[in-house]
């Protein structure tokens, strides 16, 4: 019995086949996606370790409150609107490695065109975002002078609100929150924005008809494996910065 | 127009299967945020009042209960990794084990921080203080600021 498993092991891994039943390419793939969860995770767990240790954080229903266009107070509705984009975008993109299995070629192109839209319209909205983040200016009171702060890298007005001359007023928050904020959803942009750029570079090569005559659409099972990865990274960035 | 182009579209009996298998996976994602949103505006509205501090901590555990839920479906259907063989995906989950240790190890790193400045390291005692966004008694015709409107 002992031999019998040494043999089918000797079958699977002395070479002539992958034995995880994968390509080379999407392999590695998925090692690099390890990889960068791990830089993800360590600047998020970084960002936890800084909050765990802070008396005080920022609450972010009160600095992630508005919508473009809106005037009223909407604490999480346009973090909600990027977040369905973003898996709104996801699905397409699962339904473009789809029709690649089929070899439909105007399957491809269809999905693929709507998960660029889909990746184009997040990085919008977050764009906006960050322009309304760090032009909007907040008063706080700092060594009893009033001060307008907008929410940056150095300088965070969402502190405690304290009364001061019979108005409410912020003072100074944690400076760390700015760095996180920005660091973190910078990168995951970052990531966005070279997904966007591969899924342009793949679009103009199925146009081109390149996997069509390769006989298979595996490309794009590896750009979509780094599309939904990107996905994924959003739902933890969604997590720790917008919803506790 | 391509569909002359690539006369060969295999047509598979559980195509449509799997398609299901797509959008049901979209629609879980979908549920599961929107009851995400649902507890992240419940905290909100709380918050208002003076809630006790575990109700919050037990809301935001449901919430991560929610993300860890989205990321299994991303993971396993829509990177199909649940389609691999098992050595696949064991190589990919094995090393991911190491962010239970790497997330209890740093936050409790952060945790035993705070305590140590809270009590310069254990030599003084802390009365803690759960510092609000927004003082509990708010006064009445007290004005909230904004840019251009102080005096």
């Amino acid at each position: 019995m002992e031999t019998a498993v040494v043999q089918s092991r000797q079958k699977l891994w002395s070479g002539g086949r992958s034995p995880y039943k994968v390509s080379y390419g999407k392999l590695m793939m998925w090692f690099f996606l390890m990889s960068d969860s791990f830089t993800f995770g360590a600047f998020l767990i970084s960002y936890g370790t800084i909050r765990m240790s802070s008396n005080y954080w920022v609450d972010h229903n009160y600095v992630f409150n508005s919508f473009p266009g809106i005037e009223a107070n909407a604490p999480l509705a346009f973090v909600s609107l990027m977040t369905f984009i973003l898996i709104f975008s996801s699905v397409t993109m699962v339904l473009a490695v789809h029709q690649g299995h089929k070899m439909n070629k105007a399957g491809v192109e269809k999905w693929l065109f709507l998960t660029i839209l889909g990746g184009l319209a997040f990085l919008g909205c977050q764009a906006i975002e960050w322009t309304h983040l760090l032009t909007h200016e907040h008063a706080v009171l700092v060594n009893g002078n009033i001060e307008y702060w907008a929410t940056t890298t150095s300088h965070n007005p969402w502190g405690p609100r304290v009364l001061h001359d019979g108005m409410l007023i912020n003072t100074p928050g944690p400076v760390a929150f700015g760095g996180y904020f920005f660091g973190i959803t910078g990168f995951h942009g970052f990531h966005v924005t070279i997904g966007v750029i591969l899924n342009i570079i793949i679009l103009i090569q199925t146009r081109m008809g390149v996997f069509q005559k390769r006989g298979h659409y595996e490309m794009i099972e590896k750009v979509g494996l780094y599309w939904h990865f990107v996905d994924l990274v959003w739902v933890f960035v969604f997590l720790c910065f917008y919803l506790i | 127009m391509s569909l002359q182009t690539s006369p060969q579209i295999i047509s598979h009996p559980d195509d449509e299967a799997k398609v299901k298998r797509i959008w049901k996976a979209f629609w879980v994602l979908l549920i599961l945020t929107i009851l995400e949103l649902g507890c992240g505006l419940l905290i909100y509205q709380l918050d208002k009042g003076d809630p006790s501090h575990m109700l919050i901590l037990f809301i935001k555990g449901v919430i991560v209960v929610f993300t860890i839920f989205k990321a299994f479906y991303i993971i396993s259907i829509f990177m199909h990794l649940g389609d691999e063989i098992r050595s696949m995906i064991l190589t990919v989950a094995i090393p991911m084990t190491l962010f239970i240790w790497f997330i209890i190890a740093f936050l409790a790193d952060g945790a035993s921080f705070r305590n140590n400045r809270n009590t310069d390291a254990g030599s003084r005692k802390y009365e803690e203080v759960h510092i609000r966004h927004q003082p509990l008694n708010i006064p009445p015709g007290t004005k909230k600021v904004t840019k251009g409107h102080l005096d």
